[in-house]
């Protein structure tokens, strides 16, 4: 009888629900679309500014040639840069929570795998190790490729360099850390043009609108992952002229934090949203 | 075996599904009819946990289908064939599916071969594909686990001729197999040689829940229509014999109460010359259209009309 059949078959684990969504997010072509134009973007951007110092190096006064370490490690990942990465991970990130409600994929999910949550916690994860990779190699190719171009002018600095890790690893973790932010942000309104719309608001345009004038501003700006992001790359923080310190300073530990609240956060609203809600 | 008790959806106001309570045997395949708005998507999404009941309780075979942590192999399930990624081709659809489930790869082509979309077909990206060829692929997603469940939302909507002849045929031989079909139409048509349980639903009530025999049963008795050029003296003759006679045109008569073979032993006697004899069977689309026109009558009037729009709606809404 049927029903013996199906009760004696092994019950799937969560490793083969992570291999299922892995095999989901890769077959699908605008993945690859979305991570190659997205890091190669993030790559452009990072070399036309080591280009740009490679260019007017010999203009810059002896002061900043003495202490030009800090800006080749501004070049390695400059703010430009971020912004695309954090928009760019941020849509991956909503596009694989969104894309199963739009087009109603979400139901037939749901019907081979009811656990709701074991599910979205596959995705999550095989998201967040996605994404982590995807950092690792856009931050990694942008130090070799503006230090390599800075180089030229026997400016650029090595990987040993103090800071040099922590440029590297801040910008790469940008990546994992947005993409859960906007698959939670996606969990919660299910609708790709709404969901983008936030996440840019939140993501992007919170932390220009937000001033660090005043203490309550300050705590808000400085919980936001961009200014995170800039608090964590920012080697010569502190040093007069090169930084202006904020009225309400920040620290590097507080900046990893930021990040890994963000992180955990949009990873258990992408959790927890989709139980209970009808689909 | 599926078990409805007492369920009932509400979306605010509006009352989808009320009281609703049927059991869907193994070995047979049930039609599961009713008007558009009817509450037949609702129900069977209560029944795969896809929307929570306001009331009452969905099973299958006994449990709460939420409560499979993996589903494949206790119901398969077409309810929409939309319902995929139009980005991703047959078979990677089906293969994270499987995988899903622990189902074997080998297991993805043999359901692709079953459905025909073999080939080039299946490597193809769903986008590409016609409704018909979406059926054929979400049927395959049904069967992939070989649950002894199954249930399928307008599963004939764009399947060509030959699509419809191999659905049915499939349709009975899982059912033959001690499988538990249940199969959503709005078309009596499409249900009277597929189906032979049916359950029959109008605005989110019970209707009927039996076999199709007795379904037939319940419709208008078989009328005969008679033409003649002489349509005014046969009409007091059959009324005299007992018949009940309507006039359709000058020479078109419809008859009931009596039979084609009396209607022409009776010409016969009093020399009418026929144009036409001809029997309409009690046909299953009346009897299902009379009832459910019933279940609209007994909710008639402003509100009935008002929650019959908002119903149409929300419909609209969820697509």
């Amino acid at each position: 009888m049927t029903t013996t059949l199906a009760a004696s078959r092994p019950t799937s684990s969560f490793l083969d629900l992570f291999a299922s969504e892995w095999l989901k997010l890769r077959s699908l072509r605008s993945t690859y679309w979305a991570l190659g134009a997205g890091a190669l973007a993030v790559v452009a951007f990072n070399a036309n500014a080591a280009r740009a110092d490679f260019v007017n190096y010999p203009h810059y006064g002896k002061p900043i040639h003495d202490e030009f370490v800090y800006w080749a490690l501004r070049d390695a990942f400059t703010l430009g840069a971020a912004m695309i990465m954090i928009l760019a991970c941020a849509s991956i990130g909503a596009i694989t929570v969104v894309g199963e409600y739009a087009t109603g994929l979400i139901r037939t999910t749901f019907t081979a795998v009811p656990d709701r949550r074991a599910l979205m916690a596959a995705k999550v994860a095989v998201v967040t190790t996605v994404m982590t990779v995807f950092g690792a190699v856009v931050a990694g190719v942008s130090f070799a490729v503006t230090q390599a171009i800075l180089a030229g002018r026997d400016a650029g600095v090595s990987i040993d360099e103090p800071g040099a890790l922590r440029v590297i690893a801040a910008s790469a973790l940008l990546a994992p850390a947005c993409a859960l932010v906007g698959m939670g942000l996606g969990a919660l309104i299910r609708h790709g043009a709404t969901t983008m719309v936030l996440t840019t608001g939140i993501l992007l345009l919170l932390p220009a609108f937000v001033t660090d004038r005043y203490h309550w501003t300050a705590c808000v700006r400085n919980a936001l992952p961009y200014n995170a992001w800039v608090r964590l790359v920012d080697i010569g923080y502190g040093r007069e002229p090169y930084t202006l310190v904020s009225w309400y300073p920040t620290s590097v530990a507080g900046g990893w934090v930021v990040f890994a609240v963000w992180a955990v956060a949009g990873a258990v609203v992408a959790v927890v949203a989709v139980d209970r809600r009808d689909v | 075996m599926i078990e409805v008790e007492h369920l009932t959806k509400r979306y605010g106001p509006t009352t989808a599904v009320r009281d609703l309570s049927f059991t869907v045997r193994p070995g047979h395949v049930t039609g599961f009819l009713g008007p558009n708005g009817a509450g037949k998507t609702t129900t069977l999404r209560m029944l795969l946990g896809l929307v929570a009941p306001s009331g009452g309780t969905a099973t299958v075979d006994g449990h709460s289908f939420r409560h499979h942590p993996r589903g494949l192999r206790h119901v398969g399930a077409l309810l929409d064939a939309h319902d995929v990624h139009g980005g991703r081709s047959a078979r990677a659809h089906l293969r994270a599916l499987a995988r899903s489930n622990r189902i074997p790869a080998g297991r993805v082509d043999e359901v692709l071969a079953e459905v025909g979309l073999t080939g080039t077909a299946a490597r193809r990206r769903v986008g590409t594909y016609s409704l018909g060829m979406r059926q054929r692929l979400g049927i395959a997603g049904a069967l992939l686990g070989e649950p002894p469940v199954l249930l399928f939302d307008e599963p004939l909507n764009g399947l060509d001729p030959e699509g419809v002849l191999w659905v049915r045929e499939l349709f009975r031989r899982l059912a033959g197999e001690g499988r538990t079909v249940f199969v959503s139409s709005h078309l009596m048509s499409e249900m009277e040689h597929t189906a032979d349980q049916l359950v029959v639903i109008g605005r989110g009530e019970l209707i009927a829940a039996e076999s199709l025999t007795e379904f037939a049963a319940r419709g208008t008795a078989p009328t005969v229509t008679v033409r003649t050029p002489d349509a005014g003296a046969l009409t007091m003759v059959l009324t005299a014999a007992g018949a009940e006679v309507s006039t359709y045109d000058e020479e078109t008569l419809r008859v009931s109460g009596v039979s084609a073979g009396r209607v022409g032993e009776l010409a016969f006697e009093h020399r009418f010359l026929l144009r036409e004899l001809t029997t309409q069977a009690a046909s299953l689309e009346r009897a299902f259209m009379e009832l459910t026109a019933d279940s609209v009558e007994y909710l008639a009037g402003a509100d009935a009309g008002e929650a019959r729009g908002a119903g149409a709606e929300l419909r609209e809404v969820r697509r």
